[in-house]
C-alpha cells in the first residue's frame, strides 16, 4: 500500500453511522466488469452513491461533461485510456477528486509511477473493508476542513 | 426430518469450505464476497463468481491463442491478460488461481516461452479445479435453501 501518510495503523475501521451516513460520491473506473460489480456493492454498502466507468477516457470524459465525485476508483490497466494517463489528465483539469489507485499485485517501481500521476493513495486489488473504512475516513477529514 | 436434511447440507458445505480453506483452493477473500450477500442482493456471489467464469474463460482463451501462435512475441499483451486474471482471482479469493497467474507472469516478463506453455497447462488445471468445487457448493447451497424452505410448510 502507497499513500499520503497512510500506514497499517491508521486503518481503523469507522462507526457504523459514519459509515451509512455520508452523502459521498464515488466514481468506480475499472474494465473488468467483474472488479466493477463488486468495489460497486462494496461502496454501496458503506453509504456512497456509485457509477461505473469501462476506462480512463470515460472517466475523463464523465468530469469533461460537469460530473463530479468525492472518490475515484481507479484500476491501472485498461484499453483505450490507462489509469495512469486518466489520472494525468484529471489532475491537469483540476480534479481535486481523491483519486485511489486500485492495482494488481505490481512492481515497486509501477505503483510509483502510478502514484506520480497524481494519486493520492494506491492499493492492491482487492479492496477490503478496512480500506474502504480508512478512505472514508480520510474523506471525512477532508470534507470537515472544507 | 426435513430440517434435519438442511442442517446435514450445512455441514456438508461447511465441510466443503474449510477442505477449500484447507488446500488452499479459495482464500478469506471469499468470505468477504459472503458478507456482501444480503436480502437486497441474494444472488450476489453467484453473480459474481459466473462473471468470474465468463472472464476467466475468455482470458484463458487468449492466453493459449497467443501461446499457439509460432510467431508470437507480444509478451506485454501476455502480461495485460495475467495482470486482469490475477486481479479477478484476487477478488474471489481464488488464491491458487492467482499464485499460478503471478508465477506465469513471471516467466512472461523473462520472455519464457516454454516457462508460460508450462504455466498455462498449471492454470487451466487449477482453474478447472475452482470451476468444479465452486459449482459443488452452489448445488450443496441451492439443496440446503430447498431443504430448509419445505422445513416450513404453509399452513391452514
Amino acid at each position: 500500500m502507497s499513500g499520503n501518510g497512510a500506514s497499517s495503523s491508521s486503518l481503523n475501521m469507522i462507526s457504523g453511522e459514519d459509515v451509512v451516513n455520508n452523502n459521498f460520491s464515488a466514481l468506480v473506473v475499472d474494465d473488468s466488469p467483474l472488479l466493477r460489480l463488486l468495489h460497486d456493492i462494496h461502496l454501496k454498502k458503506y453509504g456512497l452513491k456509485v457509477q461505473v466507468a469501462e476506462n480512463g477516457k470515460v472517466a475523463v470524459d464523465l468530469f469533461h461533461l460537469g460530473a463530479s465525485f468525492d472518490l475515484v476508483l481507479m484500476d491501472k490497466e485498461m484499453p483505450v485510456m490507462n489509469g495512469v494517463e486518466a489520472t494525468k489528465e484529471l489532475r491537469a483539469m483540476g480534479v481535486t477528486s481523491m483519486i485511489v489507485g486500485v492495482t494488481s499485485k505490481d512492481g515497486p517501481g509501477e505503483q510509483q509511477a502510478f502514484m506520480e500521476a497524481g494519486l493520492d493513495y494506491c492499493f492492491e486489488k482487492p479492496l477490503t473493508p478496512e480500506i474502504i473504512s480508512f478512505l472514508l475516513e480520510e474523506l471525512n477529514k477532508h470534507h470537515n476542513k472544507d | 426430518m426435513l430440517g434435519l436434511d438442511a442442517d446435514r447440507l450445512r455441514a456438508d458445505l461447511n465441510r466443503l469450505l474449510a477442505f477449500l480453506f484447507h488446500q488452499g483452493i479459495l482464500d478469506e477473500q471469499y468470505l468477504q464476497l459472503q458478507q456482501l450477500q444480503d436480502e437486497s442482493s441474494p444472488n450476489f456471489v453467484s453473480e459474481v463468481v459466473n462473471i468470474y467464469f465468463h472472464e476467466s474463460e475468455k482470458l484463458l482463451r487468449n492466453l493459449r491463442s497467443l501461446l499457439m501462435d509460432r510467431e508470437f512475441s507480444d509478451y506485454d499483451k501476455m502480461g495485460i491478460h495475467l495482470n486482469q486474471f490475477i486481479g479477478s482471482s484476487s477478488s474471489i479469493g481464488a488464491k491458487r488461481v492467482r499464485n499460478v497467474c503471478v508465477a506465469f507472469r513471471a516467466a512472461s516478463d523473462q520472455n519464457n516461452r516454454a516457462g508460460c506453455l508450462r504455466a498455462l497447462e498449471l492454470l487451466e488445471h487449477e482453474y478447472c479445479i475452482l470451476k468444479n468445487k465452486l459449482h459443488e457448493l452452489f448445488q450443496i447451497e441451492q439443496q440446503r435453501l430447498l431443504a430448509a424452505g419445505v422445513r416450513y410448510p404453509m399452513l391452514n
